[in-house]
C-alpha cells in the first residue's frame, strides 16, 4: 500500500513538470494566456475587462453572446431568426457536418447572431458575427439573417449596428455566398434611404467579401484596435506585388491613417461611444 | 486560326487531316473529294458533339481565351456614337474599366465594363482587367451621371477580380466595391449586366447589382477562381478542374440557382470564333431586356432590383 502511494506520487510529479510544449499551452478554461504579451490571466478576470488583456490591451476574439453581454442594457436583447438552417447547395462533402459541429460548439445557428435590443435606452437592431463559427464566413443564412435584421430596423425606423468578424464569403456555397454581399447591400440602401443610421464596427478579422460589402459602408465606420481589416489576404498581396508589406498593413490603425474608418475605439469604451452616437442621431435631439 | 484549347484537340487533328488531303489533291491531281466530303461531315458532327458537351473546365478555358471579345469589341459592334469618358475625379483613370455614353439603337445609354488586354502590352496597360478602387469609383461616377440624365446602364463583366495589391488596399478597395453595391441598389434607371468572360468575385459584382443579369453561354461567375478554390478547399491548386465543377460557376448553373436571367447562346466553339455574330446575339437579348423597363417608373425599377437580390440564397426555416 505504502509503496503504491509512493509510485503514484512519482508519476504525478512527472506530469506536473511542464515540458517546453506545455509552457506555451495553458489549460483551457480557468486561465487564459495573452497571445501578444504571454501574460497569464484568470479567465473570469478577462471577462471583467471585456476580454481585453489588462497588460498589453490585446483584444481577444469575442463570441457573439459575449458581445451581447457587454453591449446592451440589461435584459433588453432578443435574438431573431435562430431557426434558419444552412443547406448544402453545392453538395460539398462534409459541409453539413462542419456547420452542425460549429453550431454545437457556439450555440448559434450560423456565423451571425441578430436581434433587437436597447443601448443607452435606445432601441437598435444588431447583427453580431462570430468568427468561431466557420471563420465567420458569409453564406446564405448569414446573408439572410443580416438582411432580415436590416429590414426589421427599416420597418421599426431604428438604427442598425453590424459587428463584423469574418474571413469573407463562404466558399462552400459558391456564388450564392457572393450574392449575399448584394442582398445585404440592397437592404442597407433601403434603410439608408429612410434616413436611418447604420454603424459598422469592424473587429478582428474583417476581410474579403464582408469587408467589400456592408462592413465598409457604415454612416460611421468604427474599428477595434489592431483589428485585421482588408480586401485581399496579406499572402496574396505579397505574391502579387513581390514586396514585403509593412507590419501594420491592414490593421485598424492603417485604415484610419488611409481614411477608411472614422475612429478606432477601445473595446472598453465601445458601448459608451455607440450609445453616444445613437443618441446623437435621435430625431429632434435631446 | 486562333489558339486552340486542349478539349478541342480532336477537332484540330481532323481539320489538319482534311487540309493535308486537300493539299495532296491539288498537288497530285487525284480526286479525293469523296473522302474529303466524308471527313468534313465527320468534322461538323465532331464539332457539334464536342462544343455542345463542354465540361465546366472547358468553359473556363473558353472564357479566358486570349482572343475572346472584350468590352471594347462589343461596344464597337453594339453602340453608335460611343464616346469614352475617363477618370474618377479623385485619384486617376483606371484603364481596367472603360465607360462612356452612346446610342443603343435610338436610345442614349451609359456603357461600363471591365477591360482586359489581348496581348501582353495591352494587358500591362489594362492591368489584366483587374481594377483598382479608382476604376470602381469611375464606374459609379458614370452610373450617377446616367441616373441624372435618365439613361439606362449597361455593364459588361469580364474580370478575374479586383486587383489584390498594396496601393489598392491603401485607397480602399473594399470600400470602393461596397459603395458600388449599395449605390447600384438605389439607381433610378434600369441596369443590365452581362457577363462576357470571367466574373470573378466582388470585383465583378461591383458592376453587377443589376435589374437583369445575363451570361454568355461559356462565361463564368464565381466567388473565387477554380485555382483559388482548389487551394483553399483542398490545399492543392492542381485540382482546379475539379473545383470548376464543384463550385458551379457556369451559366447553366447560375440560371438553375436563379441568379441570372438569360443565357446568351455563343457561336459554335465560343465568341472568339465570330465576334460580330456574337454581338448580334447580345443585341437581341439587350433590346428585350431594356424593353421590359420602358413602362416602369423609378420606384418600380428600384423595387424590381431589390426583389431580384432579396430572394437569392438557399436555406431552410
Amino acid at each position: 500500500m505504502i509503496r503504491d502511494l509512493f509510485t503514484k506520487n512519482k508519476k504525478k510529479q512527472a506530469i506536473t513538470i511542464p515540458s517546453a510544449d506545455a509552457k506555451n499551452d495553458v489549460p483551457e478554461g480557468l486561465m487564459t494566456k495573452c497571445p501578444e504579451c504571454k501574460e497569464i490571466i484568470l479567465t473570469k478576470d478577462l471577462m471583467k475587462t471585456a476580454k481585453v488583456c489588462p497588460k498589453c490591451d490585446h483584444h481577444f476574439k469575442m463570441t457573439a453572446w459575449e458581445r451581447v453581454e457587454c453591449l446592451f442594457d440589461k435584459d433588453t436583447f432578443e435574438s431573431m431568426d435562430d431557426h434558419l438552417k444552412t443547406e448544402n447547395p453545392l453538395n460539398f462533402p462534409s459541409y453539413t457536418e462542419k456547420v452542425e459541429s460549429d453550431a454545437e460548439k457556439t450555440g448559434l445557428n450560423e456565423a451571425v447572431l441578430t436581434g433587437i435590443g436597447k443601448i443607452g435606452g435606445n432601441e437598435v437592431a444588431v447583427a453580431i458575427m462570430d468568427s468561431h463559427f466557420r471563420m465567420g464566413s458569409m453564406g446564405s443564412v448569414v446573408g439572410e439573417k443580416i438582411t432580415r435584421a436590416v429590414e426589421k430596423a427599416t420597418e421599426k425606423g431604428i438604427p442598425v449596428l453590424i459587428f463584423s468578424a469574418s474571413g469573407g464569403a463562404r466558399m462552400q456555397e459558391g456564388v450564392l455566398s457572393l450574392m449575399q454581399m448584394a442582398k445585404t447591400s440592397v437592404a442597407l440602401k433601403r434603410h439608408a434611404d429612410n434616413g436611418l443610421l447604420f454603424i459598422s464596427v469592424m473587429t478582428y478579422p474583417t476581410t474579403g467579401g464582408v469587408s467589400a460589402s456592408f462592413a465598409s459602408v457604415g454612416d460611421i465606420n468604427i474599428a477595434e484596435p489592431k483589428a485585421l481589416i482588408g480586401f485581399a489576404g496579406r499572402r496574396v498581396i505579397e505574391q502579387t506585388v513581390r514586396e514585403k508589406l509593412p507590419e501594420d498593413f491592414q490593421t485598424a490603425e492603417f485604415l484610419m491613417e488611409h481614411g477608411q474608418v472614422d475612429a478606432v475605439i477601445h473595446r472598453c469604451e465601445m458601448t459608451e461611444a455607440l450609445a453616444k452616437l445613437i443618441e446623437l442621431h435621435v430625431k429632434g435631439g435631446k | 486560326m486562333s489558339k486552340s484549347l486542349a478539349f478541342e484537340e480532336p477537332i484540330v487533328k481532323l481539320r489538319e487531316k482534311i487540309n493535308e488531303l486537300e493539299e495532296f489533291t491539288s498537288a497530285n491531281d487525284v480526286d479525293l473529294s469523296d473522302e474529303i466530303g466524308k471527313l468534313k461531315t465527320r468534322l461538323s458532327n465532331l464539332e457539334t458533339e464536342i462544343y455542345s458537351n463542354m465540361e465546366p473546365w472547358d468553359r473556363v478555358q473558353v472564357a479566358r481565351h486570349p482572343a475572346r471579345p472584350t468590352t471594347k469589341d462589343y461596344i464597337a459592334e453594339l453602340f453608335e456614337d460611343f464616346m469614352e469618358l475617363h477618370g474618377d475625379r479623385t485619384f486617376g483613370d483606371d484603364a481596367a474599366i472603360v465607360g462612356g455614353i452612346g446610342f443603343f439603337e435610338t436610345k442614349p445609354v451609359t456603357v461600363i465594363g471591365h477591360q482586359r488586354g489581348k496581348d501582353t502590352k495591352e494587358n500591362v496597360k489594362r492591368n489584366f482587367g483587374m481594377p483598382h478602387p479608382e476604376g470602381y469609383r469611375k464606374a459609379l461616377r458614370l452610373m450617377k451621371q446616367a441616373e441624372k440624365f435618365g439613361r439606362p446602364i449597361i455593364c459588361f463583366i469580364d474580370t478575374k477580380g479586383a486587383y489584390p495589391g498594396k496601393a489598392a488596399e491603401e485607397r480602399g478597395q473594399s470600400e470602393a466595391i461596397a459603395r458600388n453595391l449599395v449605390e447600384m441598389a438605389g439607381l433610378k434607371v434600369p441596369v443590365v449586366s452581362i457577363v462576357i468572360g470571367e466574373g470573378g468575385s466582388g470585383g465583378a459584382l461591383a458592376l453587377g447589382v443589376a435589374n437583369h443579369i445575363h451570361m454568355l453561354e461559356h462565361s463564368t461567375y464565381s466567388v473565387i477562381s477554380p485555382e483559388g478554390a482548389a487551394s483553399i478547399l483542398w490545399k492543392d491548386s492542381s485540382l482546379s478542374k475539379q473545383a470548376a465543377e464543384a463550385m458551379k460557376i457556369t451559366a447553366p448553373h447560375l440560371k438553375e440557382m436563379k441568379i441570372i436571367d438569360e443565357i446568351i447562346p455563343e457561336v459554335l466553339g465560343g465568341a472568339h470564333r465570330d465576334p460580330k455574330a456574337q454581338a448580334l446575339q447580345i443585341r437581341e437579348v439587350l433590346r428585350a431586356s431594356l424593353d421590359t423597363f420602358r413602362e416602369m417608373d423609378e420606384g418600380g425599377i428600384i423595387d424590381d432590383r431589390y426583389k431580384k437580390f432579396r430572394k437569392i440564397g438557399v436555406f431552410s426555416e
